[in-house]
C-alpha cells in the first residue's frame, strides 16, 4: 500500500511546489485534462494492489478465523495428537468478566489462567448487554451478546501475566471490566487451579444471579465449583427459576416443544410471557416496579459516583 | 394532585432539572447569558421583523444554504466543547485519579459528541453547501420544492433544538452515538436520554430525507439549457450522488429507530433480549444506513476540493469522466461494505472477507480522484489562497485516513483494531481531515459569492494551520493508543505509561480550540473590513463555473436570463468567447413567495418530540395533531408565487452594471 | 482573454424556458414514495428475520384468519379500481364524478382500515399482542405501518375533496389527484407484498 501512498504523498507536495503560481518556467498547459495512459494507471495500479491484497485478506481470514480451532501452536509446531484443548466459558456481566473452567468444574472472577502451548477453546456469552471480549496478548477480540454464543480459540506462547477487558463499550462500569490472564507452565497451572478450588465454594444458581447484579470494578474471586450446566443456561437466559430456556423456543416449532416443557397450560398452550421475561425482570438492579421505571437502576448512576 | 401534575408533566419533574452538577450550571448559565444578550441585541435593534420576513421564512435556497451553516458552525461548537471534555477526563484519569467527569456523565459526552458532529454539524454543513451552490452551478434560480427546502432546514433545527435541550433537562443517551440494544433498550437504558436521541434524529432526519428528494429533483429538471449530465460541474455530480445516498439511505434509519421506539415505548421486542427479539438486526440496519451517511459527508466535499484544484491551478480538471464514474462507483459500492463495522461479531470468515475485499475495493475509486486532483495540479499554474492551501492538506492528510482505513478493512487486523482508539484516529482522520477541512475550503472559496466580500486571509490562515497542526496532535497519539489496545470510551486509566499520550492529544485539542477561535475572528474580523475586502465583480477567483457568473451576492433570481451551456466549465467557455452581460431587454421573473409554515411545523415538532421524550401525552397528541392542521391549511394555499417585475430586475442588473464598469 | 475567439455562441435565452410551479411534483413524490418503499422494505426485512421468533407464543396458523384478510384484500383492489375511475373522471374534466369516485375508494380504504383494527383488537384480546414475541412485534409494525398509510391517505382524500370542491379541476388539484393516486396505488401494491410474504407464505411455514 506504500506503494501507492509515498508517491502521492510526494507528489502533492512536488506538484504544488513545482507548479505554484510564482514559477513562471514551469510548463502551463491549462486544457490539459486527459491522457488514456495516465488513467489506465491510475485506476489499474490501485486495481492489481487491491486484487493482491484482495487475495491476502481471504486467505488471512480463513486462517485467523477465531471460530477455526487452533492447529499449530506457533508457526512451526503442530498442535501433538490426542492433545485435548483448554475449555473455558466466559459470561460478561455487569461490569465485571465469569469465568468457568468446565473440565476443572471451578469458576472465577476477573481471573483466568491457561498453561502456554496448549490451545484454548472460549465460549462466550453476555448477561446482559454486547461486549467484546479481547486479551491483546493472545487473539483478536469478538464479541459476547447475551442470548447467544460466540466462539474464540486461542493459544498462548509464553508465560507472562497479560490483560483483558471488554472493548465494547458496556455501560456505567464499562472501564473498569478488567481482567488478569496468566499464562503459566502445566504445573503452575495445576496449582492455580488447586487455589481455584479452596475458593468460596459453589457458584450454583443462586450464587450467579447475586453475582451477575451490577458492580464495578469487582475483586477476583474463586469458585471450587460450578454447576455444570450453568452456562448453557446462561446463554438460554434460563437460569433464574421459572423462566423458559431459549434453546426450547428458538425454531419454527419452538411453541409445541416449549408448551411441552411448560405442561401445556395457557389459553392456547402458549407459554406465559412471565416465564420469557429476562430483561424486563432481571435488568439492572432488581425487578420493576407497576410503573415500568427500576429505582434501583435509576439511583445505580449517583451510587457508583462517590 | 398527584394524578393531576403526572398528567400535565408526564415524567417531567424538578429532579430532571441537573442543577447539582456545578460543570452543567455554569454551562447553562453562560448559554442563557450569551443567548439572552443575543436576543436583547435583536430586540434592541428591532431585527425580528427583519429576520423573520428575510431570513426564516424565506424559501431562497441561497438564504437557506446559509442558514444551514450558521447552524453547523452553533452545533460546531457545542460538539467541540464536548471533544474538549473527553480530552481533559482522559488525560488526567489516571493512578487512581477519577478524573472530574463521572460515569453518568462522561458516556453522555462521547454520546453526545459522536451525534452532534455528525447529524448537525457536518450534515447541516454539507447540506448548506448544496443548497448554497449545487442550484447556481445549474443555472437555476431555486430548486425544485423551494418550501420544502425551507421545511427541511427547520426540521433539522427542530431535531437539534431536541438535542439541545438534553443539556439542561433531563439527560442524553448514554450508549455511544449508535445506541446499539440491548444497551439502549428500556431495560437497560431506562432513562430519558435515549428518547431525547431517537426523537431529535427521527425529526432532524425527516428534514434530511425530504431535502435530498428536493435536490435530486433539481438537478434532474432544472438544469440549464446545454448541460447535459456529462457537462455537469462535479460539485453537482457529487451533490446528487449524495442526495441519491439520503434518499436511499435514510428511510433505514428512520425505520430502524422506530422500531427502537416501539421496543422502548410500547414493549415490543424487535431488539430485545427475550420474546424473540434481535438486537444484531439493529447493527445491521444501522450501518446500512450508516455506512453510506459516511459517503454521503464526503462526496460533496471531493466535490468541493475539484472545485477547487480546478480552479486554483488554473486548468481544466483533469479526468472529469473518470471522477464522475469514480463518484457514482463509490455510490454504489457504499451500500456493499456495512459489515466491516463489525467483524467481531461473529459472522464467519467467509462473510467477512467478502466485506473487507469490498471495503478495499472503494479504495481505487477514492484513489482515482486523489490521482486526478494530483494531476489537475501537473502543469497547472497554482494559486495559494486559503480554499488550495486546505485542498494539498487534505491530500495529504487524507491519504493517511485511508490507509489506516484499508488497514481496518482486513479482518484479521479488525479483530486487534476494532473499537480501538486506532478506529477513532482513522475515522476523524477522514471526517477531520475530509469532511472538515473540505467544508473550509468550500467556506473561504464561496463565500465571496454569498456575502460580496472575501474572507479575510490572515486570521483564515491562523485557523488553518492551528487546525491542521492540532489534528496531527491531536489524533497522532490515537494511533499510537490504539496499536498499544487501548480501546475507545474508557474513563479511566490504569497504566500511567499511556498517559503522555493522552496529554499530547488533549494539547492537540487545545490546538484546535484555537484554530476553532481564530476561524471565528476571521468572520469578524472580515465583516468589519468587509469594505476592504469587497468584490464587486461577482468572480473573484477566477472561476470556471456558471455561481460566478451572476453578482456577489446574487440577485434573489440568481440570473436574469437562463444561461445557455456549451462546456464543462461553462463560466470559463462563456470568457473565453467574449461573452457580453445583456444590458437590457428585462423580463419580470417568477418567483415563489416566502412562507412560515415551515417554523411552525418545526416549531411544534419541537413540542412533540418533547412531549414524547416526558411522556407527556396531551401535548404530544396536541402538537401532533397542530402539525396535521397546519399542513392541511398550508395546502389550501394555492397561490405561492409572486412575480419581480422587470422595473426592479433592470434596477439591481443596472447596478452590477455600474459596479462592473467601476471596478474595471 | 476575452474575445480571443469570436464565435457566435449564444450563451442565454431570452425568454427562459421558465419551470412552471410543479414542473417536478410527480418526480419529487415518485423519489419519496421509493424512499417510503425502503421503510417497508425494512419492515419486510425484519419480518423475514424476527417472523419465526414464536417465543412459545402464538403461530401464524394460530391467529391469522384468511378469509377476513381476503376480504380486506379486496377491499383495498377495489379501492384501488374506484382510484381509477376517479382519474378518468378527472381526464373527462368531470368535478362532481372524481368527487364521486373519490369518496368511494375513501369507503372502500376505511372499511380495509376498519377490518384490520378489528384484526388488531381480536389479536391482542387473545393474547396476541404485539409485545407478546418477535414475530408479533414484527407483524404488528408492518401491518400497522401499512394502514397508518392508508389512514394518512383517506385523510389526503378528504382534503382533495373539499378542495376539488372549492376550487375545482384546477391544474394543481389535477397534480395533486394524480400524487394522490401514485401514492394509493403504491399503497395496494405494498399490500399485495404483505398478503403473500406475512399472511399465506406465515400460515404455509
Amino acid at each position: 500500500m506504500l506503494l501507492v501512498i509515498i508517491p502521492v504523498l510526494f507528489l502533492t507536495v512536488f506538484f504544488a511546489w513545482k507548479y505554484r503560481q510564482a514559477n513562471r518556467e514551469a510548463r502551463y498547459d491549462p486544457d490539459w485534462d486527459h491522457s488514456t495512459q495516465l488513467e489506465l494507471v491510475i485506476w489499474g495500479a490501485p486495481l492489481l494492489i487491491i486484487i493482491w491484497l484482495g487475495a491476502l485478506t481471504w486467505m488471512g481470514t480463513h486462517l485467523l478465523d477465531p471460530y477455526r480451532p487452533i492447529e499449530r501452536i506457533d508457526s512451526d509446531t503442530p498442535v501433538a495428537a490426542g492433545t485435548e484443548p483448554l475449555e473455558i466459558e466466559a459470561v460478561a456481566l455487569d461490569w465485571k468478566w465469569l469465568f468457568i473452567y468446565p473440565q476443572y468444574g471451578v469458576a472465577t472472577v476477573n481471573e483466568i489462567a491457561a498453561p502456554v502451548d496448549r490451545p484454548i477453546r472460549f465460549r462466550l456469552t453476555s448477561s446482559t448487554v454486547m461486549n467484546a471480549f479481547f486479551i491483546p496478548a493472545l487473539a483478536g477480540q469478538i464479541y459476547a451478546m447475551p442470548g447467544m454464543e460466540t466462539k474464540l480459540h486461542a493459544v498462548i506462547n509464553e508465560p507472562g501475566e497479560f490483560g483483558g477487558f471488554s472493548s465494547n463499550y458496556s455501560g456505567a462500569g464499562y472501564s473498569g471490566m478488567k481482567f488478569e490472564f496468566h499464562g503459566v507452565d502445566s504445573q503452575a497451572f495445576d496449582q492455580w487451579i488447586a487455589k481455584v478450588r479452596g475458593g468460596e465454594g459453589t457458584l450454583d444458581r443462586a450464587a450467579y444471579l447475586e453475582l451477575e447484579k451490577p458492580s464495578e470494578n469487582a475483586p477476583v474471586r474463586y469458585f471450587g465449583a460450578t454447576d455444570p450446566s450453568l452456562f448453557d443456561d446462561v446463554v438460554s437466559m434460563c437460569v433464574e427459576p421459572g423462566k423458559l430456556c431459549l434453546r426450547d423456543i428458538h425454531g419454527p416449532h419452538g411453541s409445541a416443544q416449549a408448551a411441552e416443557a411448560h405442561g401445556g397450560e395457557g389459553h392456547h398452550s402458549w407459554a406465559p410471557p412471565d416465564a420469557l421475561e429476562y430483561d424486563k425482570t432481571t435488568r439492572r438492579g432488581g425487578p420493576m416496579d407497576a410503573h415500568g421505571t427500576n429505582e434501583a437502576a435509576m439511583d445505580h448512576g449517583s451510587e457508583e459516583e462517590h | 394532585m398527584d394524578a393531576l401534575t403526572h398528567f400535565l408533566f408526564g415524567k417531567l419533574t424538578w429532579s430532571a432539572i441537573p442543577y447539582h452538577e456545578p460543570i452543567l450550571v455554569v454551562t447553562f448559565i453562560v448559554v442563557a447569558l450569551i443567548g439572552s444578550s443575543v436576543l436583547f441585541a435583536i430586540t434592541r435593534y428591532r431585527l425580528w421583523g427583519y429576520l423573520w420576513s428575510e431570513w426564516f421564512t424565506s424559501v431562497d435556497h441561497k438564504k437557506i444554504g446559509i442558514m444551514y451553516m450558521v447552524l453547523g458552525v452553533i452545533m460546531l461548537l457545542r460538539g467541540f466543547a464536548d471533544a474538549i471534555m473527553m480530552r481533559l477526563q482522559q488525560a488526567i484519569a489516571f493512578n487512581g485519579s477519577d478524573g472530574y467527569l463521572p460515569s453518568h456523565h462522561y458516556d453522555q459526552i462521547f454520546t453526545a459528541h459522536g451525534v452532534i458532529m455528525i447529524f448537525f454539524v457536518a450534515m447541516p454543513m454539507v447540506t448548506g453547501m448544496m443548497n448554497y451552490i449545487m442550484p447556481l452551478q445549474i443555472g437555476a434560480r431555486d430548486v425544485s420544492f423551494p418550501f420544502l427546502n425551507n421545511f427541511s432546514f427547520w426540521m433539522t433545527v427542530s431535531g437539534a433544538v431536541i438535542i439541545m435541550m438534553s443539556l439542561f433537562i433531563g439527560e442524553f443517551a448514554k450508549t455511544g452515538w449508535l445506541a446499539y440494544p440491548p444497551l439502549s433498550g428500556i431495560a437497560y437504558s431506562p432513562d430519558v436520554g435515549v428518547d431525547y436521541y431517537i426523537w431529535g434524529l427521527q425529526i432532524a432526519g425527516i428534514g434530511t430525507l425530504l431535502s435530498g428528494v428536493n435536490l435530486i429533483c433539481t438537478i434532474v429538471k432544472m438544469r440549464a439549457p446545454g448541460m447535459t449530465l456529462m457537462r455537469m460541474p462535479i460539485f453537482t455530480w457529487t451533490a446528487l450522488c449524495t442526495n441519491i445516498l439520503i434518499v436511499a439511505a435514510f428511510p433505514v434509519l428512520t425505520a430502524v429507530l422506530a422500531l427502537l421506539m416501539l421496543d422502548r415505548y410500547v414493549g415490543m421486542n424487535f431488539f430485545t433480549n427475550d420474546f424473540g427479539g434481535n438486537s444484531m438486526m439493529y447493527v445491521n440496519l444501522i450501518w446500512i444506513w450508516g455506512h453510506p451517511e459516511v459517503y454521503i459527508l464526503i462526496l460533496p466535499v471531493f466535490g468541493i476540493f475539484s472545485e477547487v484544484t480546478s480552479t486554483f491551478s488554473g486548468k481544466r480538471l483533469f479526468g472529469y469522466t473518470s471522477m464522475v464514474y469514480a463518484t457514482v462507483v463509490i455510490t454504489i459500492l457504499s451500500y456493499l461494505v456495512w459489515l466491516h463495522h463489525f467483524f467481531t461479531m461473529g459472522s464467519g470468515a467467509s462473510v467477512n472477507s467478502f466485506f473487507g475485499i469490498t471495503t478495499m475495493v472503494i479504495s481505487i475509486p477514492t484513489g482515482a480522484k486523489i490521482f486526478n486532483w494530483l494531476f489537475t495540479m501537473y502543469r497547472g499554474r497554482i494559486r495559494f489562497d486559503l480554499p488550495m492551501m486546505w485542498t494539498v492538506a487534505f491530500m495529504i492528510t487524507f491519504v493517511i485516513g485511508g490507509m489506516t482505513g484499508v488497514l481496518l478493512a482486513v479482518p484479521p487486523v479488525d479483530f486487534v483494531l476494532h473499537n480501538s482508539l486506532f478506529l477513532i484516529a482513522h475515522f476523524h482522520n477522514v471526517i477531520i481531515g475530509g469532511v472538515l477541512f473540505g467544508l473550509f475550503a468550500g467556506m473561504n472559496f464561496w463565500f465571496p459569492k454569498a456575502f460580496g466580500f472575501r474572507l479575510d486571509p490572515f486570521w483564515g490562515k491562523i485557523s488553518f494551520w492551528f487546525w491542521v497542526g492540532g489534528f496531527y496532535v491531536a489524533f497522532m497519539p490515537l494511533y499510537v493508543l490504539g496499536l498499544m489496545g487501548v480501546t475507545r470510551r474508557l474513563r479511566v486509566f490504569d497504566d500511567p505509561s499511556l498517559q503522555v499520550w493522552f496529554v499530547i492529544a488533549a494539547c492537540g485539542a487545545a490546538m484546535i480550540a484555537v484554530g476553532i477561535g481564530a476561524f471565528l475572528m476571521q468572520l469578524f474580523v472580515s465583516i468589519r473590513n468587509r469594505e476592504a475586502l469587497r468584490d464587486t465583480t461577482g468572480d473573484p477567483w477566477d472561476g470556471r463555473t456558471l455561481e460566478w457568473s451572476t453578482s456577489s451576492p446574487p440577485p434573489a433570481y440568481n440570473f436574469a436570463f437562463t444561461p445557455v451551456v456549451h462546456d464543462l466549465d461553462a463560466w470559463t467557455d462563456m470568457k473565453r468567447h467574449g461573452y457580453v452581460r445583456p444590458e437590457d431587454g428585462f423580463i419580470p421573473i417568477h418567483m415563489p413567495k416566502n412562507t412560515g409554515t415551515g417554523v411552525y411545523l418545526a416549531g411544534l415538532s419541537v413540542a412533540l418530540g418533547f412531549a414524547m421524550v416526558w411522556h407527556i401525552w396531551w401535548l404530544a397528541i396536541v402538537a401532533f395533531v397542530g402539525m396535521i392542521g397546519v399542513t392541511i391549511w398550508h395546502t389550501f394555499n394555492y397561490n405561492r408565487d409572486y412575480s419581480i417585475p422587470a422595473g426592479e430586475v433592470s434596477a439591481s442588473e443596472n447596478e452590477r452594471t455600474r459596479l462592473l464598469g467601476a471596478g474595471a | 482573454m476575452h474575445g480571443t475567439e469570436t464565435d457566435r455562441r449564444v450563451f442565454h435565452v431570452a425568454e427562459g424556458p421558465d419551470h412552471p410551479p410543479g414542473h417536478s411534483t410527480l418526480l419529487g413524490f415518485w423519489i419519496y414514495l421509493m424512499s417510503d418503499s425502503l421503510i417497508f422494505a425494512m419492515l419486510f426485512a425484519t419480518f423475514g428475520v424476527l417472523g419465526a421468533n414464536y417465543a412459545a407464543g402464538p403461530t401464524p396458523a394460530d391467529v391469522f384468519e384468511l378469509p377476513l384478510v381476503a376480504v380486506n384484500t379486496a377491499m383495498l383492489l377495489f379501492s384501488s379500481i374506484t382510484y381509477g375511475f376517479a382519474i378518468l373522471a378527472m381526464q373527462d374534466d368531470d368535478n362532481q364524478r372524481t368527487q364521486k369516485w373519490l369518496m368511494v375508494t375513501a369507503a372502500f380504504g376505511a372499511a380495509f382500515v376498519c377490518i384490520e383494527l378489528y384484526e388488531f383488537g381480536s389479536l391482542i384480546a387473545e393474547g396476541a399482542g404485539p409485545q407478546r414475541s418477535a414475530f408479533l412485534s414484527s407483524f404488528f409494525a408492518l401491518v400497522g405501518t401499512h394502514g397508518l398509510h392508508v389512514t394518512s391517505g383517506l385523510v389526503w382524500i378528504a382534503v382533495m375533496v373539499v378542495q376539488l370542491r372549492k376550487h375545482g379541476l384546477i391544474e394543481a388539484n389535477r397534480r395533486r389527484l394524480l400524487c394522490l393516486s401514485m401514492f394509493w396505488h403504491f399503497l395496494d401494491v405494498v399490500w399485495i407484498g404483505v398478503f403473500t410474504f406475512v399472511y399465506l407464505l406465515g400460515v404455509m411455514r
